[in-house]
């Protein structure tokens, strides 16, 4: 399965549980990263993760996993690359923010933890 | 609880789900619950280049805080039954 959360990160692991509020035990996790055409894993172990950080929930075809055009490299290669990248985002999305806020009207939007 | 069953009635049709994060997912709505958790099945990611972790996905479990759009298909929404049946309810509310 694969688990996107409030906070970009992709987590790859076995769905041993779940309930109502969407609280997952995921076994076996691996985070990945991504950036241009590469990705990257680091082992993580059992998660609890509770409901109200998880965006989503995928089920990977393993088929289809065997057909993506991506390659998988070191984690500590393309790990400043990915760092680079939230960085990035981060600023345009604050800018994107700041213009909004300030010239057109609109009101600021989540907050805290709220960057995915 | 009315937009519950819109989408109740909604099930085995294509929909686009617009998430918080700017991701754009198309699918067969599978089910709804409560709180407009939304299954998709057979799913589609609009420029699947810029999210690459989806590629490999082919059916997900969407959490109902995270979504900023639904798009419906228009030809099985009956906005009029729906508008009555907004005003039905919001009567229904203020007598209790």
């Amino acid at each position: 399965m694969l688990v996107v959360l409030r906070d970009g990160r992709k987590l790859h692991g076995v769905l041993r549980s779940y309930d109502q509020f969407a609280n997952l035990v995921l076994e076996d996790t691996v985070e990945r990263i991504y950036s241009g055409n590469a990705f990257a894993e680091k082992w993580c172990g059992l998660f609890l993760i509770r409901g109200e950080n998880v965006v989503l929930l995928g089920e990977i075809d393993l088929d289809q996993e065997d057909e993506v055009p991506l390659r998988q490299v070191d984690y500590n290669l393309l790990d400043s690359h990915h760092q680079q990248e939230i960085a990035n985002k981060k600023q345009r999305d604050e800018m994107k923010a700041k213009v909004l806020f300030e010239q057109k009207g609109f009101c600021k939007e989540g907050g805290e933890g709220d960057g995915y | 609880m009315l937009i519950f069953s819109v989408f109740k009635t909604l099930t085995d049709q294509r929909v686009t789900v617009e998430l918080k994060n700017d991701l754009s997912i198309t699918g067969t709505l599978k089910s709804v619950d409560q709180f407009l958790n939304i299954r998709l099945d057979a799913i589609e990611v609009m420029d699947p280049y810029r999210h690459p972790h989806m590629m490999a996905v082919k059916n997900c479990f969407i959490r109902g805080s995270v979504v900023r759009y639904v798009q419906l298909p228009a030809e099985h929404v009956d906005t009029q039954l729906l508008e009555d049946a907004t005003r039905r309810e919001a009567i229904n509310q203020a007598r209790r």
